[in-house]
């Protein structure tokens, strides 16, 4: 997974500390695998930029898959309409600093993570 | 490019050490490879060094378990070593818990550990048929 290397770099290049590293790396291995599972893969933005003056970097993965019907639901811990583990979603909103998350039926999913210093 | 994760053999045990990103693909080939291998040298424990692994997700993690589980089945114990501090943080936030999975700092403690795990089973063989097996006190690290 690509993915992840990018975004070691990126959050290298913005000094995080490691193990905010560890966790947007992982979030973003995450998010991504939904993406490609679920939503038959799609584009990833990854962006260094700044956050209330700190330097920040930002993900959002987008894909085209069916969508998420009811958002709420999959934002709960064990709950999934796959054979994963239900983690993905609410877990990576823990491991980062700031989270959306946009979805329709029909219309794919769009995530966006923020992790800060 | 590595395409599978060697597989070395010590006594009755395996050994197996991550050094590579672990993508999807390399985890499910893993998991084939390392049961086949079990049952062709019937091997007692199976010691899994993640040091290198800068990352477990939700799959690894998965995948982890299941390697724990099936050769559990297979009759060999599993112990995974050398997780990095901040993978550990991550993973419990995460909300995964690697249940069931044993774990120890290092490769050479992991190493006493197994002994200890696979002579405990060894004596509870030997015993059994005897009215007294006293299995209460495995030997902790």
């Amino acid at each position: 997974m690509l993915i992840r290397q990018q975004v070691r770099k990126v959050a290298e290049a913005i000094r995080l500390g490691l193990i905010s590293q560890t966790k947007i790396v992982t979030a973003a291995s995450e998010i991504a695998r939904n993406g490609l599972v679920y939503g038959l893969g799609g584009e990833c933005l990854i962006e260094e930029t700044l956050r209330a003056g700190k330097p920040a970097i930002r993900l959002v993965i987008r894909d085209q898959g069916p969508g998420i019907a009811d958002l709420d639901r999959a934002m709960v811990d064990g709950y999934t309409s796959g054979k994963g583990l239900g983690l993905g979603l609410s877990g990576s909103r823990r491991l980062v600093d700031d989270f959306h998350i946009d979805s329709q039926p029909g219309q794919g999913t769009t995530v966006e993570l923020w992790k800060w210093r | 490019m590595i395409e599978r994760i060697p597989i070395l053999k010590l006594g009755p045990f395996l050994l197996l050490s991550i050094q590579v990103d672990m993508h999807d693909q390399l985890a499910l080939d893993l998991q084939e490879d390392l049961t086949e291998q079990i049952v062709r040298h019937k091997a007692k424990g199976v010691l899994i060094d993640i040091s290198a692994l800068e990352i477990v997700d939700s799959f690894i993690g998965r995948m982890l378990s299941h390697i724990a589980q099936v050769s559990r089945i297979l009759d060999a114990k599993v112990i995974v070593v050398g997780m990095q501090p901040a993978v550990a943080i991550t993973l419990v936030e995460l909300g995964l818990s690697l249940d069931g999975i044993a774990t120890a700092l290092n490769m050479e403690k992991g190493m006493r550990r197994l002994e200890a795990m696979v002579a405990a089973d060894e004596s509870l063989e030997e015993s059994e048929g005897g009215e007294d097996t006293d299995a209460s006190t495995p030997p902790g690290d």
